[in-house]
């Protein structure tokens, strides 16, 4: 067997930095799929990573219409596949790698049960348009979640359809505005308060209402008086968070819904905190009408990076009709789908998305439910709770909680702590970043200055909170001594350092295109 | 509770740091009437075991259509996924991370993002492509809603061959978005266009199968000053037939799911959204783009976030937060998997699967094939209602097809038939033989 | 400079006969900080006072800017689009925005005119 010389070798992993050497190969760059080499190989050079048989020969039915040219992918085997996203995932931070403590996001544990149950081929190789005769387990899965949340909630409906929290915060406000419509009525302000996340407004533009803000007060909850003063016959809905991103309850819940209903409007709850509730308040208490739950924050479903998620909305008894179809319903023979606007459905809104909703977040749902129980739940949000003030009480002597009392689920602190150092709430999260953690929400809420909003979710250890806390300590102490440079450069053992991105809005490079004289991708 | 770190003693020593009794205390800004007193009524807490054993029951009384002859499509196909595919979206680093705001701990999730973005520009022949959407249909009304933004116009031509149910999304979005539509079947819709209408919205292959070339249908949409937007509802016929971009398309949205995805019984699927650059401004959801640390390293970030709602709030181009990260993952994956070579012999083996289909379905009596040209779904005439026959098949083992009055009720005879890589010869065999002895 | 009127949302107007030009204010500029992108009104719109005319976007905000006075667009500072940095180095020149005919010279009467806005912005500065 005859090799390359070693002039040869060297020559050809010229512009490659050698792999070896004690994990150095994690640090390096890896270069984008169309960068690697060989990657547009041509001819019987080229590279795949799946063998599939040779068609058939057979007179194509494509009228004409056949596709010219190359597309342009890069062709690599499965090996190099795998190690390419391989390398990439190291990369990341995840809920695996430690406490990922970023407020109003639950960032929690996703149990791998959910992840084995979700692929059983009964559920996860089903087409959605195979006779409901097919699918009797399927539909029973959709029914027995919706029964869940309903009792969650203690609310009487369940539309499971909506994709993500925003998708579902757009099905109840539809909802609203059809219910209204019914009534012959065309209202045009939705009130959202200053401490809200960005889709309420986005949601209720989106819906065709003017958003009106609310203020809040020096509680850090709804200025019950500045609400009242703003509601009119033209309001169609308050759209509220509660706990709210301060992660304080929301106490005058009640009059809020008596002041709300008083002049015909609805109130929208936005149930991304609903994991500091669960199995010790249902919404359906707090006079709500309608209300987005994130299986994929309350429910474990995983993040996935930016989704998939699932946004199952609960109505009241006056909005239920508007639900968006399909609509699940047990009748004598079994579960069945209503697919069009008729009978009981006649008033429903439609569709808001193809088919049926997340089946697969469903499942990973249900799971997660079935693992706590009904009467595990009040326990997972007491330890949430219990979490989210143990690092209030740990904390709030080196850092300043942005409002007086305890907390619910999460904790939020502004940057007054920082004072004159210097170092910003950005420079904060980017130390401890450096400290092996994952920053938690930065300026959000929009209602104090430079917020730092922390959510530990009920799965960090106490061991777990002590470090995290240790390393806060130490940051809050290291500012306090003006060691501003510190702050200001890093991190410095991520992958990357702080990356410029004002350059990247000014001038975007949203794709890789191929090298200007290169002849093989074009 | 397996998943419950604390022990009772970390907790009464916790509650000592906080200063209180008991975790109820801790909610004691709930006022007392309004929490439950006792536990919820639902099941009680349960092991491994018993959820496998319960779950996989429910699952057990389902047909997974990889277990029969199986035939459906209608924005929904069965598509092998490699193995890999799923292994890597497993990796705990992708799938349990946050959408990609901390960009120095999350360049994993960014480069495979951005590769993503390039990997939809190039197949859809676009200039640009956001990081995904909630599904092909959603994406499509986000498309409209675009094309009202791009041309300050609020109506929407939709062509009579778009998808049942995305034509659906969109006239729900238009309800209360406050934009009209207006349907005209597909040979009439060139005549429809004037310069009153935002865009035309078209499928291509198109809800019934059929593949056609759109850019006379482009050219009259700019001479009105509308876009032309092409929905794609299986993406893998771009592996063979002349994509959007070469047709004129404005917008291309897409469902993704036939690569990386399983059916899941329809979700969470992939929304595919790509247009030219000079519209990239106007474009719904996240961008992932390229840039450098610090350090003067490339590196890759969300970018041109003043378009969403979490920085525009009500002035947002959309209200969506949360898309279908770990979909397009899997999707990137498996085309990258695919390669040129791998994606085009997919496309050619799913159109050869279809023809054989095809000529052998045509013959039966009384059948009649509506779609002359198609890429891996055609539809059947009937000399008889489809869904009695589909369900009476399906219980014998068939999954025929979708009778198209499933989603248009009119459409009494009309059956979407699907071949894709996964159907064998015995598959064809089985259902043509038990379509005919059905027929006579 | 006495030919330059100011509004309470940081825009500045320059009149020069019957043509004015307008742009964001220095403090604006420092407020949204590095400007990524400035969205310009087509040469020909008319914009109407205190009505939107434009965008200017930085990468954690977006801003309307509205327009000081009402007229028909003559002209756009096309160099923004390429380089919107020159908002951050000149506000008050070369980063201007558009220019107006002017409909009604009597509408900038209750504009700031520079003692003011100074006054106005380090009343702002202590909030």
């Amino acid at each position: 067997m005859s090799g390359p010389s070693n002039k040869d070798w060297s020559k050809a992993v010229s512009g490659f930095v050698p792999a070896a050497g004690g994990g150095r190969e994690l640090q390096d760059d890896e270069p984008l799929l169309f960068e690697a080499e060989g990657a547009y190989y041509d001819g019987a050079s080229a590279r795949s990573g799946v063998d599939l048989p040779a068609p058939l020969p057979v007179s194509d039915r494509l009228g004409g219409l056949r596709r010219e040219g190359k597309i342009g992918l890069p062709g690599l085997s499965e090996p190099q596949i795998v190690r390419h996203y391989t390398r990439l995932s190291q990369k990341n931070y995840s809920i695996d790698t430690g406490i990922y403590p970023l407020g109003s996001c639950t960032m929690k544990y996703n149990p791998r049960l959910n992840e084995r149950v979700a692929r059983l081929p009964g559920f996860a190789s089903l087409h959605p348009l195979q006779p409901p005769a097919t699918v009797q387990g399927a539909l029973a899965l959709m029914d027995r979640l919706a029964t869940w949340l309903k009792t969650i909630t203690g609310m009487p409906a369940i539309a499971l359809s909506p994709a993500a929290g925003a998708h579902g915060e757009i099905c109840g406000m539809m909802c609203i505005r059809a219910a209204l419509e019914a009534r012959g009525e065309k209202r045009s302000r939705v009130l959202v308060p200053e401490s809200a996340h960005g889709t309420n407004p986005a949601t209720a533009a989106a819906c065709g209402y003017a958003v009106d803000p609310i203020p809040g007060d020096a509680r850090g909850r709804v200025d019950l008086a500045a609400l009242k003063a703003k509601l009119g016959p033209d309001v169609a809905a308050i759209m509220l968070t509660n706990p709210n991103t301060c992660g304080l309850f929301e106490d005058e819940s009640l009059a809020i819904a008596e002041a709300v209903h008083g002049v015909g409007a609805f109130f929208y709850l936005d149930g991304a905190n609903l994991n500091a509730l669960l199995g010790r308040v249902q919404p359906g208490a707090l006079g709500i009408d309608c209300m987005h739950m994130n299986l994929h924050k309350t429910f474990s479903t995983p993040h996935g990076g930016g989704g998939p998620g699932s946004g199952p909305v609960a109505l009241a008894a006056s909005l239920a009709p508007y639900a968006p179809l399909p609509w699940v319903v047990h009748r004598d023979e079994g579960f069945a789908l209503i697919e069009e606007r008729a009978g009981d459905a006649a008033q429903s809104l439609g569709r808001i998305k193809a088919f049926h909703g997340q089946m697969g977040m469903f499942v990973r749902g249900l799971a997660f439910l079935m693992s706590h129980g009904g009467d595990g739940l009040a326990r997972l949000s007491g330890d949430a709770v219990l979490n989210a003030n143990y690092l209030l009480a740990s904390l709030k002597d080196l850092l300043t909680p942005s409002f007086a009392g305890g907390a619910m689920h999460e904790v939020l602190f502004d940057d007054r702590f920082l004072g004159e150092t210097g170092v910003t709430t950005l420079d904060f999260a980017k130390a401890l970043i450096d400290e092996g953690y994952h920053p938690m929400t930065m300026y959000f809420p929009l209602i104090v200055h430079g917020a730092l909003l922390v959510e530990p979710t009920e799965n960090e250890s106490k061991e777990s909170l002590d470090r995290f806390i240790a390393a806060m300590r130490e940051l809050a102490a290291r500012a306090a001594q003006h060691d501003t440079e510190f702050f200001q450069s890093a991190p410095h053992r991520a992958p990357r350092r702080r990356l410029d991105e004002v350059g990247a809005a000014r001038k975007p490079v949203l794709r890789w295109r191929p090298p200007a004289k290169s002849t093989a991708a074009e | 509770m397996r998943y419950l770190p604390l022990t009772e003693e970390d907790r009464r020593a916790m509650l000592g740091v906080i200063g209180v009794k008991s975790v109820d205390d801790l909610f004691g800004d709930v006022p007392a009437a309004l929490r439950l007193k006792a536990p919820l009524d639902l099941p009680k807490g349960m092991g491994e075991i018993e959820i496998e054993r319960e779950l996989a029951a429910l699952a057990a009384k389902n047909m997974a259509a990889d277990s029969v002859p199986s035939f459906l499509g209608a924005g929904a196909y069965r598509h092998h996924v490699p193995a890999a595919v799923d292994y890597l979206v497993q990796r705990g680093e992708f799938l349990t991370s946050y959408t990609p705001y901390q960009p120095e701990i999350a360049q994993g999730t960014l480069q495979a993002l951005f590769e993503f973005q390039t990997q939809v520009a190039l197949i859809t022949d676009m200039e640009v492509a956001n990081a995904s959407m909630y599904d092909g249909a959603t994406a499509a009304a986000e498309a409209v809603m675009m094309a009202n933004r791009v041309t300050r116009r609020a109506k929407a031509l939709l062509a009579g061959d778009l998808h049942p149910q995305y034509r659906a999304v969109i006239e729900t979005y238009g309800r209360f978005n406050g934009f009209a539509t207006t349907l005209a079947p597909l040979d009439a819709v060139g005549a429809a266009i004037d310069n009153t209408i935002s865009c035309v919205v078209v499928q291509n292959p198109g809800f019934f199968g059929d593949v056609r070339d759109y850019a006379a249908l482009a050219e009259a949409c700019h001479k009105a000053g509308a876009l032309l937007v092409v929905a794609v509802a299986e993406i893998v016929s771009l592996g063979l037939i002349k994509p959007p971009g070469a047709m004129g398309a404005d917008i291309v949205v897409a469902e993704g799911q036939s690569l990386g995805n399983a059916l899941e019984y329809g979700g969470p699927y992939l929304g595919l959204f790509a247009t030219r650059e000079k519209f990239m401004r106007q474009m719904p959801g996240r961008l992932t783009g390229q840039t450098v640390d610090a350090d003067g390293r490339r590196g890759f970030v969300l970018t041109l976030s003043a378009r969403e709602q979490h920085i525009r709030r009500e002035k947002a181009t959309s209200n969506i937060c949360t898309n279908s990260g770990l979909c397009a993952l899997a999707f990137s994956i498996h085309l990258a998997l695919l390669g040129e070579v791998g994606f085009t012999r997919l496309a050619e083996l799913n159109h050869a699967k279809a023809v054989q289909l095809a000529e052998r379905l045509e013959k039966l009596p009384g059948v009649s094939l509506m779609t002359p040209s198609f890429f891996n779904e055609f539809t059947l005439r009937l000399p008889c209602p489809a869904a009695p026959l589909i369900d009476a098949l399906a219980s014998r083992g068939i999954l025929a097809g979708v009778p198209v009055s499933r989603l248009l009720p009119e459409r009494v005879n009309d059956l979407l038939v699907t071949a894709t890589e996964l159907t064998t010869d015995a598959d064809i065999t089985a259902l043509a033989a038990a379509l005919r002895e059905a027929l006579t | 400079m006495s030919n330059i009127r100011y509004t309470k949302d940081h825009e500045w107007i320059r009149v020069d006969g019957e043509e004015a030009t307008i742009g964001i204010t220095d403090f604006a500029q420092d407020q949204l900080g590095d400007i990524v992108f400035v969205e310009l009104p087509e040469v020909g719109r008319k914009v109407e006072k205190g009505k939107e005319a434009g965008v200017v976007e930085s990468v954690k905000a977006a801003s309307e800017v509205y327009a000081p006075a009402s007229g028909e667009v003559t002209a756009v500072n096309a160099g923004l689009a390429k380089d919107p940095a020159r908002v951050n180095a000149d506000a008050m020149g070369e980063g201007w925005f558009y220019k107006i005919k002017l409909a009604d010279a009597k509408e900038l009467g209750d504009l700031m005119d520079e003692a003011a806005y100074q006054a106005f912005t380090a009343e702002q500065d202590k909030h």
